[in-house]
């Protein structure tokens, strides 16, 4: 029988494929008293050198299908379980307590492991820690006799089921195979949903017990549209959602069609479509959907990809790459947003009770000002190659906008000093996350060129609501009137300077936010490249002058968010 | 038995690479090959046994081989020590 489980739509689309179960088997290690010690060593021997072999098959199909940058990471633990130390200690343990090869070999790991995270102060002994817990596993899993999951060497189309997907899970993803993922937990914002979309392939999040209710091989239908998960589907319902599919890829076609057209509201009026970029690699991605800027370029991939902060050199061919690959359209790089969510192994910043609430972004780079000074010369640098304009993260206090600007100043000067050729029309902006930069968004008008609301941020620090706790995900309301009177206070401040307004959170792309937000006069929407014509299909259909009406009904009538989305579906449906 | 003493000039000291290329060059000998430092003594053929060590930049250490191919053991570390830039 179907069995039905819904969860929250993360990445729109309809896929059928057969399950698979990314989810680690038990590998619990029972410690027993053997007599034949030298069976144990044989074991171990045997499943060591199994491992070393699954590896190497690994680690070539990995080289081919995700490239030999992903692939040597096999190599490294190929290394690890051919160290003489790792065997002689595991043989020595199995003589000396007379134990069994899992216990043996469980010991000596865990011993390198503590040693490893012990050095605290270097990130490469960190990542050396979990290529040894990686490898453990696998050699655990030969001894125990169970199979461990190798996403890397799927060669069939299926559907992901997890608990959650890590970037690594994903790293070693064939992704021409993988048709959709299903996870236990996450958001819209979750790393397995963003993937999803870069990827176009659908997602359901936070189902919370999808790994219980699905098995290996169980035929699934996954419906990122609605959210809903069927489990082993009858044939009328396979049927069903086939052709659901194929209206769905109908209707990417005819988006399709937008790719080059300008994005003009019914009335003809224009607003900006954007793309939000983490690396140079996504501007296939921006061109692709007919994005016509990039509205954010976060920049702290260049700092979490890498073992030791980039140089300023290795920044300013990343730049240029993206500022030439948008020939002359504009392009909002945001400065290096690390702390909070995003830690910096090589960088050591203290744990924080609180770590959205702490030392993170622009507190960062205004306190370290060495880092920020280095990214703000690979920028200035990388200007004359399109067109730059520079935002600032986390800005609470015009001080620190003072501050920032005027250490971006000094930096030009020293640059033109040397004779560097450095473009004279450099937008230079803050984001717009923290409340209290809303609420006094009209003074930082006078001083900013531009603000761009990180509604991600804005509407946790206005809620008061960890957005990565599940247990107050409820909070997380982008029609909330509340964040509305925010939003709207921003463009208003921002318009009344003269200047421009837009919003790179995940709500800039929300189907039933964007009328609002047309209303409400944003200049700028920036969203995940794979939502852009679905976005410019929606203004087609709308009123600018309809949906000021709307916006203003929203902001001043409406109390509750249900309210607001009730407001808005009456509009549309008119 | 052969010895050799460096002074480790590398910003990163023996880690990540150096490591590895250390730890591969030393596996293609037959030889006893050890890495001392700070009185304490590794098996340079380890990855990590050598990680453990925490060899920084400055460091005095000291790789001796004993063994058949002792000779061209140091011989052939040495030269990856210096085309890698460890030590001079």
């Amino acid at each position: 029988m179907t069995q039905h489980v819904s969860g929250i739509a993360a990445s729109d689309g309809i896929a059928q494929a057969k399950a698979y179960m990314l989810v680690e088997p038990d590998l619990t290690v029972e410690k027993t008293t053997v007599s034949d010690t030298d069976n144990e060593k044989q074991r171990l021997t045997k499943a060591i050198d199994e491992a070393k072999e699954q590896l190497g098959k690994i680690r070539s199909i990995a080289a081919e299908s995700l490239g030999e940058e992903e692939a040597q990471v096999f190599d490294a633990h190929v290394m690890v379980l051919s160290d003489p130390d790792l065997i002689d200690q595991a043989n020595a343990v199995i003589n000396d307590e007379k134990t069994n090869a899992e216990y043996a070999f469980k010991q000596v790991t865990d011993t390198f492991i503590s040693m490893f995270e012990a050095m605290e102060d270097n990130a490469y002994m960190q990542e050396r820690a979990a290529d040894i817990r990686d490898v453990r596993k696998r050699v655990l899993a030969r001894l125990l006799n169970v199979t461990l999951p190798s996403p890397a060497t799927i060669d069939k189309e299926v559907i992901i089921v997890a608990e959650d997907l890590t970037p690594s899970d994903t790293a070693q993803l064939n992704k021409q195979y993988v048709k959709a993922f299903v996870t236990n937990i996450g958001g819209r914002t979750s790393h397995s949903a963003i993937m999803a979309r870069s990827l176009e392939i659908p997602a359901i999040v936070g189902t919370k017990n999808i790994t219980e209710l699905v098995s290996e091989g169980d035929q699934l239908i996954v419906d990122g549209l609605e959210g809903d998960v069927y489990i082993n589907p009858s044939e009328e319902e396979q049927d069903r959602y086939q052709n659901k599919a194929d209206e769905f890829d109908t209707l990417r076609k005819e988006w399709d069609r937008l790719k080059d057209e300008p994005s003009l509201t019914k009335d003809g009026k224009h607003v900006e479509l954007a793309a939000n970029i983490g690396t140079p690699k996504d501007l296939e991605g921006v061109k692709n959907n007919g994005g016509e800027a990039v509205g954010l370029y976060r920049t702290e991939f260049l700092y979490m990809d890498s073992t030791e902060l980039p140089s300023e050199d290795e920044q300013y061919e990343s730049y240029k790459q993206v500022l030439e690959g948008m020939d002359n359209k504009p392009v909002v790089v945001r400065t290096m947003d690390i702390g909070g969510d995003k830690e910096l192994p090589y960088l050591e910043l203290p744990k924080e009770m609180n770590p959205f609430l702490g030392y993170r972004a622009i507190r960062v780079s205004l306190d370290q000002d060495s880092i920020f000074r280095t990214q703000l010369r690979a920028l200035l640098r990388a200007s004359v190659h399109g067109t730059l304009r520079i935002m600032f993260p986390m800005i609470a206090t015009l001080q620190e906008f003072r501050d920032a600007k005027a250490i971006l100043d000094e930096e030009r000067a020293n640059l033109e000093n040397d004779g560097v050729d450095i473009s004279d029309s450099i937008q230079v902006g803050i984001m717009i996350e923290i409340p209290a930069a809303a609420v006094l968004a009209d003074q930082f008008a006078k001083e900013v060129d531009f603000f761009s609301i990180g509604t991600n941020d804005l509407i946790q620090y206005t809620m008061a609501a960890d957005r990565m706790n599940e247990q107050v995900s409820y909070l997380y309301q982008p029609y909330n009137p509340s964040i509305l009177r925010l939003v709207k206070n921003v463009i208003d401040a921002a318009h009344k300077e003269g200047k421009w307004a837009g919003m790179c959170g995940e709500m800039a792309g929300d189907q039933t936010a964007v009328p609002i937000l047309l209303g409400l006069g944003l200049d700028e929407f920036s969203m995940s490249a794979t939502s852009i014509l679905k976005t410019r299909s929606l203004l087609k259909t709308l009123d600018s002058v309809e949906m000021a009406e709307l916006a203003e009904k929203a902001v001043t009538d409406c109390s509750t968010s249900e309210e607001v989305v009730e407001l808005v579906e009456s509009y549309l449906n008119k | 038995m052969e010895r050799r003493e460096y002074n480790i000039t590398a910003e990163t000291g023996i880690h990540a690479r150096p490591a590895t290329l250390l730890v591969q060059t030393a596996s293609k000998f037959n030889s006893d090959i050890t890495l001392e430092y700070k009185g304490k003594s590794v098996n340079l053929k380890s990855i990590m046994g050598v990680m453990s060590l925490g060899v920084g930049k400055g460091a005095d250490v000291v790789i001796t081989a004993e063994g058949a191919d002792e000779e061209e053991a140091i011989a052939g570390i040495d030269q990856t020590i210096k085309n890698e830039g460890m030590a001079n």
